[in-house]
């Protein structure tokens, strides 16, 4: 049987096109971890019906898994010989990776969709939310609620562990009471907080339902302790604003 | 001869039988009995499904089988659907057409999937087949709204019409309106994929109410909210209904006039549409919820509470598509109250967010496959896994049929132990029997192709990405796997020598994708050219491989059999790497 030589640089294992009736399941049989014997040995079975009698010669010997190892070192032997393109192995940079995910375009659209529509029509006002402490981040469009209590209700049920117990009936932090706000700020329940278009950090509830909708950037929970920080900036602001 | 006629059956009577043995299988087994049964079965095979367009020719299926009633085809590779195969890549429909067109007066149902698709021929259809009642296209796209207003100005008999997630041109809403006011035979509309623009419901409405075969109803996003309630009145024996956008500003009467008509619909067992939910409207479906064996929310931007109560009240169900907003908390309630699941596809919110969208692990998961009994076919995208999950997840659930895990950041490690995946997969293979469809994700190494090729010996499609370390994975893959037909690969270090060494496996496959990888031009000219029953093609769009060096690897690689030979119809980016590309002038 003639083995047809091309192009290819193939040193150790003489590869060629493989026949039917290969051997191949005795490489998988054995399962075992290392050690094991993954020997395919495979004498040439001419059916006769394929007709390519003049190539097919098959040896694929897979000793082991170092033969596997040994076809690995060939091959990138081989591909830098040639000045060709990147080395696909190599993993993907952080930006988006053509068809990964793998999912379909008008799913991938529909969040963009989402925002589109809304923005477009409705002016929907989406913003990041995060919790301290929490893996994960959420988005909730500020014009779904007419009021900080149903704000603080979703938020609530999103993150399960912020409780807004010390909210007066208003949904409202009482900016007016001093000693409340230091209460509320001193214990260890979470505040929402939130950046507003200057790029400052204020405790959720220091203004006008509408003016936080239209200033609000971004909702972050913290615990109050943590949000201490910002209470004088926040009665500061509110005082000026009269 | 007097014992041949005492053996032999009248034709007609061979021709009834056969009559009664409808799949494909068992119809090509039947053929291959001898050259009466041959002769007799191919002219009344009444139903063709040509699972790769390019495998065969018109001509060829038309001269064997003179007397075909429908016809299935599908064009692109899977890989499509995700933008690998550049466009203007094929799977052109109209040469079917033209030759059915003539051969085929009587054809009635034309089934196709990822084919481009014109408006000519639709109008071609339209004008050629007189009874035509059929017409589903399935992620397919070419063709606008003035094809499909030929399809309905011409098919009186018209039963079926499904654009599912095709891509349409949205010249106008008024092709509907050109169904003559004397049509009445619609059965299955889906329309869900059509653009924003506006569809004409006053023509919608009127089709409905003058068709009272209708049984599945899907709309596009464009219809608002406050039709729907007129449109279910008129069609209140709906099985299935696909809504359109569900949001509206929440009033009393609009809700109340909405949860009447969803009563009055006694048959309906299947919902879908759901884009831009107000979650305050989702009640009004309450009292059809008990029956819905099918939901499709996976349009629908609600949070994990407001699933978990609409979940809560679907027992019968058997078939769920949701976005990860369900959350793990939503899944084990989906667990405890879902018996009848077969299957659930949980797609992500946010597929190219880094930090998770919403709370959904493995643990949803592995509630669902330790409390639904009878799942059976899972699509999961998530950003966490471990062995340990997918392990009890293989050992609780061994009638998993379709099992697809997508681990949305490439390479990623058990978050428990930062080992590979390899022991995982390799459970759900082993204890699996029935597996027939895998398609991996996350850190794998050559060890979980060894598990594949070893066990999942009933496996037909097995999709692969960013996985393994040599040319051993392909190879334990295509010398073990004895049910292949479809295998597809994209960034894997997989080269010539698997390839090459399983050549012929690969006749006995429908089809092998292999993009970014690492088989070189000159591996992919020796397929072409000593396998003449393979198509092998390689996509390039950096120019011709043959201005590379010969060891250098494509981009990408589509092997399919076919008793056609090569195409004419490839692109400039195309090559096909048989014999006559000799004579191909480029």
């Amino acid at each position: 049987m003639q083995r047809t030589e091309r192009d290819l640089n193939y040193k150790e294992t003489e590869l060629c096109l493989g026949l039917p009736g290969v051997g191949g399941g005795g490489g998988g049989a054995s399962a075992a971890a290392g050690g094991g014997e993954n020997e395919v040995e495979s004498s040439p079975k001419t059916t006769g019906k394929r007709g390519f009698s003049e190539t097919v010669d098959l040896k694929l010997n897979l000793q082991s898994k170092e033969a596997g190892m040994d076809l690995n070192q060939n091959l990138e032997n081989g591909s830098k010989e040639t000045a060709c393109t990147k080395d696909p192995a190599k993993p993907p940079a952080k930006a988006q990776v053509l068809g990964w995910p793998p999912v379909r375009s008008y799913r991938k659209n529909i969040m963009a969709n989402q925002k589109n529509n809304s923005e477009e029509s409705e002016k929907a006002a989406f913003v990041k939310v995060s919790m301290d402490g929490a893996p994960y981040l959420r988005k909730v469009d500020l014009k779904m609620y007419n009021s900080y209590h149903k704000l603080c209700d979703a938020l609530a049920k999103m993150f399960s562990s912020f409780t807004m117990g010390n909210y007066g009936s208003q949904g409202m932090i009482d900016f007016m009471n001093e000693s409340k706000l230091m209460d509320l700020l001193n214990s260890s329940d979470y505040v929402p907080t939130y950046e507003d278009k200057d790029g400052d950090w204020m405790l959720v509830g220091d203004v006008p339902w509408e003016m936080f909708v239209n200033s609000c950037k971004r909702l972050r929970i913290m615990k109050g302790s943590e949000a201490i920080g910002l209470a004088p900036r926040a009665m500061e602001k509110c005082k000026s604003r009269g | 001869m007097q014992k041949r006629l005492a053996y032999s059956l009248p034709d007609e009577v061979l021709e009834h039988v056969f009559s009664f043995i409808q799949s494909d299988k068992d119809r090509n087994a039947v053929s291959a009995v001898c050259k009466s049964w041959y002769e007799i079965e191919r002219w009344c095979r009444r139903k063709i499904f040509v699972g790769n367009c390019y495998a065969v020719s018109p001509g060829m299926v038309i001269r064997r089988f003179p007397e075909v009633r429908s016809v299935e085809l599908k064009g692109k590779p899977h890989f499509a659907d995700f933008n690998l195969v550049p466009d203007g890549w094929g799977g052109y429909v109209l040469p079917w057409i033209a030759e059915m067109a003539g051969a085929y007066p009587w054809l009635e149902a034309i089934r196709l999937k990822r084919m481009v698709v014109t408006d000519e021929s639709l109008e071609l259809i339209a004008k050629s087949f007189k009874n035509f009642k059929v017409l589903v296209l399935s992620s397919c796209e070419g063709f606008s709204t003035d094809g499909l207003a030929a399809i309905a100005a011409s098919c009186k008999n018209l039963r079926e019409l499904d654009l599912r997630e095709s891509d349409v041109d949205d010249l106008s809403g008024h092709w509907l309106s050109n169904f003559p006011e004397t049509y009445t035979s619609m059965v299955s509309l889906n329309i869900s994929c059509l653009g924003s623009d506006e569809v004409s419901i006053s023509a919608l409405e009127r089709l409905v109410s003058r068709c009272p075969n209708l049984r599945s109803l899907r709309l596009n996003r464009a219809v608002p909210l406050d039709k729907i309630a007129n449109i279910l009145r008129l069609a209140p024996q709906l099985i299935e209904f696909g809504t359109g956008a569900y949001s509206a500003e929440l009033r009393s009467d609009v809700f109340s006039n909405l949860a009447g008509a969803f009563s009055n619909c006694k048959e309906l067992k299947s919902l879908s549409g759901f884009w831009d939910v107000v979650p305050d409207y989702l009640p009004a479906i309450y009292s059809v919820c008990s029956r819905l064996t099918s939901l499709n929310l996976s349009y629908a931007t609600i949070q994990s509470p407001d699933l978990l109560k609409l979940v809560s009240h679907c027992p019968s169900l058997q078939r769920l598509l949701v976005l990860d907003y369900i959350e793990d908390s939503g899944l084990e309630a989906l667990a405890s109250n879902c018996k009848d699941l077969q299957e659930l596809r949980v797609f992500p919110s946010d597929p190219f967010g880094v930090e998770p969208n919403a709370s959904l692990t493995e643990q949803g998961l592995v509630a669902v496959s330790l409390g639904c009994p009878k799942l059976q076919s899972v699509l999961y995208f998530c950003r966490r896994m471990s062995n340990a999950a997918l392990v009890t997840i293989a050992k609780n659930r061994p009638n998993l049929t379709r099992f697809r895990l997508c681990i949305i950041e490439p390479r990623t490690a058990d978050y428990l132990t930062l080992e590979p995946f390899d022991i995982g997969f390799g459970a759900i293979v082993e204890h699996c029997k029935d597996l027939r469809r895998l398609s991996l994700s996350g850190l794998l190494t050559d060890l979980v192709f060894e598990y594949i090729g070893t066990y999942a010996k009933k496996l037909e499609m097995l999709s692969v990405a960013f996985a393994g370390d040599s040319d051993l994975g392909l190879h334990y893959v295509l010398s073990g796997c004895k049910s292949l037909r479809k295998l597809e690969i994209r960034d894997c270090p997989f080269g010539d020598k698997a390839l090459l060494a399983n050549a012929s496996k690969l006749e006995t496959m429908r089809s092998l994708w292999m993009s970014s990888c690492s088989v070189s031009y000159g591996a992919c000219k020796l397929l072409g050219q000593k396998m003449p029953k393979l198509n092998a093609e390689v996509i390039d769009e950096r120019g011709p491989p043959g201005s590379r060096p010969e060891s250098c690897p494509v981009e990408k690689l589509y092997i399919y059999r076919s008793v056609a030979g090569p195409r004419f119809d490839m692109p400039p980016f195309v090559w096909t790497m048989n014999e006559d590309s000799t004579l191909r002038l480029s």
